[in-house]
This record gives C-alpha cells, structure tokens and sequence, in this order.
C-alpha cells in the first residue's frame, strides 16, 4: 500500500498540460457547467418552502414570495414522512453492515487464502455485476412471498445483504496488504479468524469506509424492490412514497413533492459534502485497476 | 479454513442471487402466474412460446426501439460530457477545484427518484422552470415531456446530467496516469492541443474509456425509474423503455412473460458488452 501512494501523487504532479495559469474561458465555461448541474437542486430547495399555487403560477418565479415552512410539516402531519425516513435507515443500515461484513470475509479468503474453486467463484460472482435487477426480481418476490416477507423488513434487507462489487473492492484491497504481515502472525500461532478480526479489517479502514458509504447510498436511493415488496404506507422508504405520491391518482401537491424531494436528497448531500473524499476514491479504486 | 470465511456470503449469494437467476431462466420457459405462487411448482413448461410472444409484441418492438435509442445516444453523449469535464479540471485548475468536482458529482449521489420528480417540474409545460426561461427569450416552448417528438430526448438529457459526474471521476482517475512528459515532448514537437488530445489523451484512455462505456452501458439498458416517474412510458409509448415494460408485465401478473423479456434484456446487455469491448480493443 505504501509502495501506491508515491507513484499517484507524481503522477497528479504532472498531470495534464499545464502552462501557468488557466485561461479564464475554462473557469467560465466550468461555471456554466457547474451552474447547470446544481442549478436543479438550488431551484428544488427554493421550491420547497413556496405555496402550491406560486408552484403552479405562469411565469414561474426562482425566489419564493411568501417563504413557508409549511411544506415540511405537512409531510409530518399529514404524510408519515417521519416512518419513510426510519425505514430507509433500518434497511440501508441493515443492508450495509450485511456487505462489509459478509464481502470483506469472503475478500479475505480469495486474497489471501487458497481452497479449490476460488478463481472460478469470483468469476461467477463478478459476472452476476452484468445481469440486470428485473431478472432476478420476480424469483425473488416468489421466494420472499412463500417465506411469508413481503411487506417486512427482513423482506426488504435480505436480498440484498451481499453483492458482488463489494467483494470486488474487499478483495483488491486485501490483496495489497503485504503477506508478510499476515505470515508473522501465523507464525505467533495467530489463528485466520484473529488474522482477520484484528490485523487485516482494521487496515482496511479506507475500503471499508468506501464501501460503507457506497452501500448505504445505493440502498437509500434503491427503488424497484421496495416498489414491490413494501405494499402498505407504514413499509414504504422514502423513495418509494415520493415516487407514488407523484404519480398517485390524486391531486398531486407540486409543493409537497418538492420537500419530500429535499427529505430524500439532503441527508445524502451533506454526508457527501463531507466525505466526498471516499466517493471518487472508490471509484478510483475499483475502475483503474 | 476458507470456505468459513466464503460460507456466509455464499448461503445469501446462492439462495438470492444465482438461485434466482436460474430459476428466472427456467421460468422463462413455464406459463407461471401470479395464481400459481404458492405453488410454482405445478407450472407447465411452453417451450420457446414467451420468447415468441413477446418479440412478436408491438410494445416489446417499441420499448426495445426506445432503449436502443436511449443507449446509442445517451451513452457517447453522457461520455463526451464527463471526458469534457475531466480535460476541464485536469488543464492544472487549482483555484475552485474541489468545489467544481463536488458540483458535477452532485446529481450521481441523489436519489433518481427525487431527481426524477423535480426534473418533471423543471420540464412543465407552462409553470416549467424551462420554459419560464425560455419564454423570456420570446420562444415558446414545447411539452418537453408529454410531446411525442420530445419527451424521449429530454430523459436522454436528464440522464446525461445525472451521470456525466460520475464519468468525470473514472475519466480524471484515467487522465492522471498519463506521465506529463508525453504532453511537454509534443508541445515541444509543434502539436496543438487538439492534436495532443487525439494523439496522446485518447489512445491512452481507452482502457479507463471502455470501462466507463461498460458500466454506463449497463446501466442504460435498464432505465426505469426516470420513465416510471416522469412519463410512465407516455406519451404513446414514446418513453416506454425495456425494464418498464417487463414491470408492468410482472404487475399484470404474467410471470413467465416477465422473465422472458428480462433475459432478452440480460442478452442484450451481454452483446453490447462485447461490442463495446471490440470497439475499445487497443490495436497491438
């Protein structure tokens, strides 16, 4: 690991052309882009703390006229947002921890351990990374509804509690903890579980912090199964009420959309805001390899 | 001693993943019904008749017209953004840099279905953020969404605005291992940035190019939640894309059906797959 981190940061030190200064039309051309991207978001937010019918009024305005709060405590009042919320946590926490234990030991074994069959395994596992999610949904809610799941949490977590990228990153990683290491702990009559436990997962910190943030992001924002398998209000995530209160048969509330919007997307931004770092990284980690 | 380590995984990968996967292939072969799924065991095997019905279908011929289109284009048009990003932040910004990656990143970590919802507003017809600005220009806009001609195309822009981040981090990731040296050997040799960029950033990109067209690709083959939400595949079908229709196949209850259109989807990634891989192949 420590071999790695001299040869990237040369590399970023060259990288690209670089003659002085940057020329001011690439400042401005990225702060148009910048601008369309959040853009979005800024006029989301601004949305959410206007009345329904400014929403609805012809020209649409950027800055609310009458700024309420109003939205937001509808949403508890009146939607059980508060319920959404805790549910999405409880699933995506649950669905995390599943993969950063479960992938971590098994990226263990295909790193550093031999046993017959092992590059044949990730081969199937990495391949299941190409087969699309409406594949195996349909077995899934099959199986889910004869274990007598469906509308449970436990029908929310299970099918997803290990996947295949997680090994993918566990196992890169593992792999580059050197072998000596491990070796001066066996030769201590260090057993592999205590190997594992208490040499490689606390190495793993930065992996593991990637993969912790990656899970839960894909989990919070996760749609077509609890589409399916939540049928009643007090199951559904947060994605799932916002998308059938948008495409419900009533009225909808554009206003209310919009903070049920902020709801799901500010928790997420500020973890991201914060831990950006470990977005991009593990990207980095797993595509330039 | 290592099959303790693979055992956990393995249980929940068999009994939730390649267990699943096989019986959706086998199912995709039975007239399975939602009636039958206390009991799908007592299905009927109908051959290659689910495959058939399906390709002879005139909404699967839609949906499939439809995803083509939204991966043929979404696909080079996402990837020109991001790599146009990436050259952008790797020209030696300093100031700002940081905040700029944060800003195109943005939309990649929200979640689709709130993106989804507000983009249905910004492309109202007439209270859209959209054309509110474009009728201070004194042009009218169109229904972005609920015109025929349209409303394809704008998914297709949604999506690139949401994605084109996360081809920026793969693609900048690519960019830094190219030594400088390359870069100040050509500008000393006379070559213009244009010619830098085709001679040396491209030809070197290909590998990190063809994994973010594979990954990209994947993920568009399948698009669902964009359509469901803002369109739910209108008008007339004109958003209708493949995942959409074996979901709403699935909720009419034909099991077998679903299945069948999941594996043509399944197919249809792998061959994308290979052609991309033959498209990106680095001549030796």
């Amino acid at each position: 690991m420590t071999t790695v981190a001299p040869t990237r940061d040369s590399a970023t030190a060259h990288a690209g052309p670089r003659r002085g200064g940057s020329a001011w039309w690439l400042y401005l051309l990225l702060i148009i882009g910048v601008i369309l991207l959040v853009g979005p978001f800024i006029w989301m937010v601004l949305g959410s703390i206007k009345t329904t019918g400014e929403l609805r009024q012809v020209p649409p305005t950027w800055l609310p006229k009458n700024p309420t709060l109003s939205n937001y405590t509808d949403l508890l009042d009146r939607l059980s947002f508060a319920r959404f919320f805790l549910n999405s946590a409880i699933v995506a926490a649950a669905v995390t921890a599943g993969n950063v234990i479960f992938c971590s030991m098994l990226g263990y074994a295909l790193a550093k351990l031999s046993f017959p069959g092992k590059r044949i395994l990730f081969a199937i596992v990495l391949g299941t990374l190409m087969v699309p999610a409406i594949v195996t949904f349909m077995p899934l809610f099959v199986l889910v509804a004869n274990l007598g799941l469906v509308n449970t949490h436990a029908g929310l977590i299970l099918p997803f509690l290990v996947g295949a990228f997680g090994v993918f990153l566990m196992r890169q990683f593992i792999g580059g903890i050197p072998d000596e290491l491990l070796d001066a702990a066996r030769v201590d009559g260090a057993g592999e579980h205590y190997i594992f436990w208490r040499i490689v997962m606390p190495l793993c910190g930065p992996a593991i912090a990637t993969l912790t943030i990656l899970t839960f992001l894909g989990s919070w924002n996760s749609f077509l199964w609890p589409l399916v398998v939540a049928n009643t209000e007090d199951m559904y995530t947060l994605p799932v009420a916002i998308a059938l209160f948008a495409t419900g048969q009533q009225e909808t509330n554009v206003a209310l959309l919009m903070a049920g919007s902020v709801v799901v997307i500010l928790p997420v931004l500020i973890v991201f805001i914060f831990l950006q770092r470990y977005f991009t990284q593990g990207i980095a980690m797993t595509g330039i390899k | 001693m290592a099959w303790s380590f693979a055992l956990p995984f393995l249980l929940l990968f068999t009994v939730f993943m390649a267990g699943p996967i096989m019986v959706a292939l086998v199912t995709s072969f039975t007239d399975l019904r939602v009636t039958d799924i206390r009991n799908p065991l007592s299905v009927d095997f109908v051959g290659l008749e689910n495959y058939l019905a399906v390709l002879g279908d005139a909404r699967f011929q839609k949906a499939a017209a439809n995803t083509a289109v939204f991966v043929l284009v979404g696909v080079p048009l996402t990837m020109a953004l991001g790599l146009a990003a990436a050259v952008g932040l790797n020209q030696g910004i300093v100031r700002f840099r940081t905040f700029f990656r944060v800003g195109f990143y943005l939309p990649v970590v929200t979640s689709i279905v709130a993106i989804a919802v507000v983009w249905r507003l910004l492309l109202g017809t007439e209270a859209g953020l959209i054309n509110g600005i474009l009728a201070g220009f004194g042009i009218d806009g169109p229904g972005w969404l609920t015109d025929e001609r349209y409303a394809l195309w704008s998914i297709i822009a949604m999506a690139a605005w949401r994605n084109l981040g996360f081809l920026m981090v793969i693609f900048l990731a690519g960019l830094q291992t190219i030594p400088g040296d390359l870069y100040e050997a050509a500008e000393v040799d006379g070559a213009n940035l244009w010619q830098r960029f085709k001679g040396i950033t491209l030809p070197l990109m290909r590998p990190t190019l063809l994994f973010g067209a594979v990954i990209t690709g994947i993920g568009y083959v399948q698009f669902f939640e964009e359509v469901f939400v803002m369109t739910e595949g209108g008008p007339l079908n004109a958003t209708l894309s493949l995942a959409l229709y074996a979901y709403d196949q699935f909720s009419f209850g034909n099991y077998g059906y679903t299945a069948a259109i999941a594996f043509i989807l399944f197919l249809a990634i792998a061959m994308l797959t290979v052609v991309q891989f033959r498209l990106f192949r680095t001549e030796a």
